[in-house]
C-alpha cells in the first residue's frame, strides 16, 4: 500500500495506481484541501447535531437531543403568539356592543376578517363558501331574512340556532297540510296558485281566488294577511322574489303539503362569544344586513 | 532625450528582486497562492486613488445618515430600502414593489455607463471604484501601517514567530476585523432608520437579522478584502472576462510603451552617454507596486485591473534617472501601432462603439424619464366577487359585489369620490359602511393601499335593458382635490 508510487512520466504527476483496459491509468488529483476539511467539518457538525437536536428514531420514540428542541412546541408557541397578538382586538370585541363595532373601523376590520375565517370553518358546509346558500339553506348575502337581519337578530340566531336542542332556540313549524289531511289536493293547489299571485306570478285567476279564502283561514296567522311574513316566527315573506325552497307551483304545493322547517345548530356550545360576535358582524356585512 | 540626462545622472535607483507571481505563463495549475507584497507607490494616480477611496468609503458609510424630509407619515432617511413596508426610498423617488422595473432600468443604465467608460478608458471601474479594489486597498493600507512596507513585510514573514511578529500580525488582523465589522454595520443601516438601529445595535435590542447580516458582511469583507484580495479578480469575478468585448484599438489602457522601453537593460554609469538600451532599466518597480502580481511589460492581460500604480512607480524612476516620464501610460493600441510606424494616432473618444453605447444610454434614459414622468400617483383596482357572482334581492333587484382597491402614492392623505357609469338608469352603487351616503368617498392615508367593499345594484325593472348576462361598465375614482381620474372596467353579472 502506497509503497510503490507510480509517477506518470508525461506529466510528472503521481497516478492512482489502478490500471484499466490494460494500459489506462488515472492521475492522482486529490480534492483541494479546503474542500476536504469542509467535508470533515460537516461530519463533526453532524455528530454535534445528533447530540443537540432530536435525531434518531427509536422503537418507542426518538432521541430527544440536549437542547430539548421540539417542532411541536415551536408551533404551539407560534399559535400562542398569534392569540396574544389578537388579544387586544378580541377583548375590544368582547366589550363593545355589536352596533359600536361597526363604528370603529379598526375593530370592524378585525371582526370581519376573523368572522370570515370562522365562517369558512363552521358555516360554509351548509351556507356555502361565499354564504350564497342553496335550496333550503338561506343565502346570507341578500336582504331577505327569516329571523331578522339586524346585528342582534343574527347574533341571536347563531347563538341559539333554529329548531335546535337549545332551550332558547328559535322555533316554529310550518304545518303538514297535506300529510296531516288538513287540506285536500285541490285546496293545496288553489292555495299555491294564490301564493303565486302574491308575487304576481299567477296564471289561473279563478284558482287563486279560491285559494285566497283557504289562505285567509290557514296561513295568515303566521304569514300575515298579505303574505308578508313574520320574522318573530320565522315565517317567510311570500311576496318577494326569494324562495328558499323554490318558487315554482310544484315547489309551493310540496311546501304546503309536507311542511318545512330547516334546522340550524346552536353555536354557543361550540364557539366562544367573541367568535359569535365576529360571525354576526361578518354576515351582517355581506350586503344584506339591516 | 539622452543629451538631457547629462553627467549628474549618477543616482542608480534600487532594483527590486521581485517576480510577477501571477504572470500567466508562470502560473501553475493547482498551485497554492503565492503571496503578493505590494509596495507603496507615490504619484498622481496613487493620490487620485486615495481621494477616490475616501470618496467611495465616505459615500458608503455616510449615505444612510443623510436625512430627507418627506412629511410626517414617511421615513426621513434619504436612502432607505424599507423591506418591511415594501418601499424603496431614494431621495425624491419612491419605488413600490410593482414599480421595481425602475430599479431594473437603473441597473441597465449603470451597466451601459460601465460599458462606455470601459470602451473609452479600460477597466476604470476595476482600478478605482470596485468595492473589492477599494477595500483591498484599505486592508493593504492597514497591513502597511502595522507591518511596514513591502520589504519589511517580506522580512517579517520570514522571521520565526516571536512576540513582535505575533503583535504585528494580531493587530493587522484585528484591524481588518474591525473594518469588516464597520462595513457590515454600515450595510444594515440602508435597511432601517440609521439612528434608531445604531442605538438598538449598541444596546443589543436590534433584530436578529441585523446582527446576522453584519456577521455575513463582516465575514465576506475580511475574507475577500483582507485574505483573498487579487484572487477575487482573477478567479471569481466575471467582469475581466466580459470586458474584452468592450475594449478595442481605440480604448485607453494602462500600457507599457515597448517602442520606447525596449530593449530593456540595467543602467550603467559608464554607459550613460552611449547607451544601447531603451528607457526601461528593468528595475521592476512596476512589478513591486502591482497589487495583482503581474508584470505590465508583458502587455495587456486579464489579471491587470488597470489601477495605474505602475505608472506612478515608473514615473518615479524615470524622474530619478532623468528620462521622460510615462514610459508606462494610458495609451491606445492604435497609437502604439502608429508610433511603431513613426506617426501618432490621437485618442478617438467618439467612434462607432461609443456612439452605440451613448445611443443606448440616451434611449434607456429617455424610457426611464418617460416612465417616471407618467408614474401614476393614483392606482385603482376592481375585483368582482366570485362567490356569489350575483345576489338576487327580495324585490327582484340584482346586486353584484366588488372589492375596490385604491392606492395613494402621494405623500399626503387624499379623498376619492367613487362612482359608476354605463349601467341603466336607476342602478345604485353603495360603499360598505356608507350605505346612506349619496356620494360615497374613500379617504386613503399617505402612501398606502385602501380597500373597500362596493355593492352595485341594478333594479329588476332595468334588468331587461342589460344587453347580456355580463354587462361591461366602469368604476370612476376621482381625487376630490385635484380631479385626477382613474377609470376601471368591470362587469355586471345577472342570472
Amino acid at each position: 500500500m502506497g509503497h510503490n508510487k507510480e509517477i506518470d512520466h508525461v506529466t510528472g504527476v503521481e497516478t492512482t495506481g489502478h490500471v484499466w483496459d490494460g494500459d489506462l491509468k488515472e492521475l492522482n488529483k486529490p480534492l483541494p484541501r479546503w474542500w476536504l476539511y469542509t467535508f470533515y467539518a460537516t461530519i463533526v457538525w453532524a455528530i454535534g447535531y445528533w447530540i443537540a437536536y432530536p435525531a434518531w428514531p427509536l422503537v418507542n420514540g426518538y432521541t430527544k437531543g440536549m437542547l430539548g428542541y421540539s417542532q411541536r412546541q415551536e408551533v404551539m408557541r407560534e399559535v400562542a403568539d398569534g392569540k396574544a397578538a389578537q388579544a387586544q382586538f378580541r377583548s375590544e370585541v368582547e366589550k363593545m356592543a355589536l352596533a359600536d363595532i361597526a363604528k370603529n373601523p379598526e375593530v370592524l376590520r378585525f371582526a370581519t376578517a376573523s368572522g370570515a375565517a370562522a365562517f369558512a370553518t363552521n358555516c360554509a358546509p351548509c351556507h356555502g363558501r361565499g354564504a350564497q346558500g342553496a335550496k333550503s339553506y338561506p343565502n346570507l348575502n341578500d336582504d331577505d331574512w327569516l329571523w331578522g337581519g339586524s346585528l342582534d337578530a343574527i347574533a341571536q340566531t347563531i347563538t341559539h340556532g333554529v329548531r335546535s336542542d337549545d332551550a332558547e332556540t328559535r322555533s316554529s313549524a310550518m304545518p303538514r297540510f297535506g300529510l296531516d289531511q288538513v287540506l285536500d289536493q285541490k285546496q293545496i293547489s288553489d292555495t299555491a296558485e294564490f301564493v303565486l299571485s302574491l308575487a304576481g306570478k299567477s296564471t289561473d285567476q279563478e284558482a287563486a281566488t279560491r285559494g285566497a279564502a283557504i289562505f285567509a283561514e290557514n296561513c295568515v296567522v303566521c304569514h300575515g294577511e298579505k303574505g308578508a311574513g313574520n320574522q318573530e316566527l320565522g315565517a317567510p315573506n311570500l311576496t318577494d322574489a326569494i324562495w328558499l325552497y323554490g318558487g315554482a307551483k310544484e315547489d309551493l304545493i310540496q311546501s304546503i303539503a309536507t311542511g318545512r322547517g330547516g334546522i340550524m345548530p346552536q353555536w354557543h356550545t361550540r364557539l366562544d362569544p367573541v367568535t359569535i360576535k365576529t360571525l354576526a358582524v361578518y354576515v351582517h356585512g355581506l350586503g344584506g344586513g339591516k | 532625450m539622452l543629451q538631457q540626462s547629462g553627467a549628474q545622472e549618477a543616482k542608480i535607483p534600487e532594483t527590486h528582486d521581485v517576480a510577477a507571481v501571477n504572470r500567466r505563463v508562470d502560473r501553475i495549475e493547482y498551485a497554492s497562492r503565492q503571496k503578493i507584497y505590494p509596495k507603496l507607490a507615490h504619484g498622481t494616480y496613487r493620490n487620485l486613488k486615495w481621494a477616490l477611496m475616501a470618496l467611495c468609503l465616505g459615500i458608503y458609510y455616510l449615505i444612510p445618515w443623510v436625512r430627507y424630509d418627506r412629511g410626517p407619515d414617511l421615513p426621513n432617511q434619504a436612502v432607505l430600502l424599507d423591506m418591511a413596508n415594501n418601499r424603496f426610498f431614494m431621495f425624491g423617488l419612491e419605488i413600490w414593489p410593482q414599480e421595481f422595473y425602475y430599479v431594473t432600468g437603473l441597473l441597465v443604465l449603470a451597466a451601459l455607463v460601465l460599458f462606455i467608460v470601459t470602451s473609452i478608458a479600460g477597466r476604470v471601474w476595476c482600478g478605482y471604484f470596485c468595492p473589492q479594489t477599494v477595500w483591498t486597498d484599505l486592508m493593504v493600507l492597514v497591513e502597511r501601517f502595522w507591518q511596514g512596507d513591502r520589504n519589511a513585510r517580506i522580512r517579517l514573514d520570514k522571521e520565526p514567530w516571536g512576540p513582535v511578529k505575533i503583535f504585528k500580525k494580531v493587530m493587522t488582523h484585528l484591524s481588518w476585523v474591525l473594518i469588516a465589522l464597520a462595513t457590515g454595520g454600515a450595510f444594515v443601516f440602508y435597511f432601517a432608520d440609521a439612528p434608531t438601529l445604531a442605538r438598538q445595535l449598541l444596546n443589543g435590542s436590534a433584530a436578529m437579522e441585523a446582527y446576522l447580516f453584519i456577521g455575513i458582511l463582516a465575514g465576506s469583507t475580511y475574507l475577500l478584502g483582507g485574505l483573498a484580495r487579487e484572487q477575487v479578480c482573477i478567479y471569481m469575478c466575471p467582469w475581466p472576462r466580459i470586458q474584452g468585448a468592450m475594449v478595442d484599438h481605440e480604448s485607453l489602457m494602462v500600457s507599457y510603451l515597448d517602442q520606447r522601453g525596449e530593449p530593456r537593460g540595467p543602467i550603467r554609469k559608464s554607459a550613460v552617454a552611449e547607451r544601447a538600451t531603451g528607457d526601461c532599466i528593468d528595475c521592476k518597480a512596476c512589478v513591486a507596486v502591482c497589487p495583482m502580481g503581474i508584470d505590465i511589460r508583458d502587455g495587456l492581460q486579464l489579471e491587470c485591473i488597470q489601477c495605474a500604480l505602475c505608472i506612478d512607480a515608473c514615473d518615479d524612476i524615470m524622474t530619478k534617472i532623468g528620462r521622460p516620464t510615462r514610459l508606462i501610460a494610458y495609451d491606445t493600441i492604435a497609437n502604439q501601432e502608429a508610433v511603431a510606424k513613426g506617426t501618432t494616432a490621437p485618442v478617438k473618444i467618439f467612434r462607432a462603439r461609443t456612439f452605440l453605447y451613448l445611443g443606448l444610454i440616451a434611449l434607456v434614459g429617455l424610457i426611464m424619464l418617460g416612465a417616471l414622468w407618467h408614474r401614476s400617483v393614483l392606482e385603482a383596482n376592481v375585483m368582482a366577487d366570485r362567490n356569489p357572482l350575483f345576489v338576487q334581492l327580495a324585490n327582484g333587484d340584482i346586486r353584484n359585489g366588488f372589492t375596490l382597491k385604491v392606492l395613494n402614492k402621494l405623500h399626503e392623505p387624499r379623498t376619492f369620490a367613487v362612482g359608476i357609469e354605463g349601467l341603466p338608469e336607476g342602478s345604485r352603487m353603495v360603499v360598505a359602511g356608507q350605505e346612506n351616503i349619496e356620494k360615497p368617498t374613500i379617504v386613503v392615508p399617505t402612501d398606502v393601499l385602501s380597500e373597500v367593499r362596493v355593492f352595485v345594484t341594478v333594479p329588476a325593472a332595468s334588468l331587461g335593458k342589460l344587453a347580456s348576462q355580463t354587462e361591461p361598465f366602469n368604476f370612476i375614482v376621482r381625487d376630490t382635490a385635484s380631479d385626477m381620474l382613474a377609470t376601471r372596467k368591470a362587469t355586471f353579472r345577472r342570472p
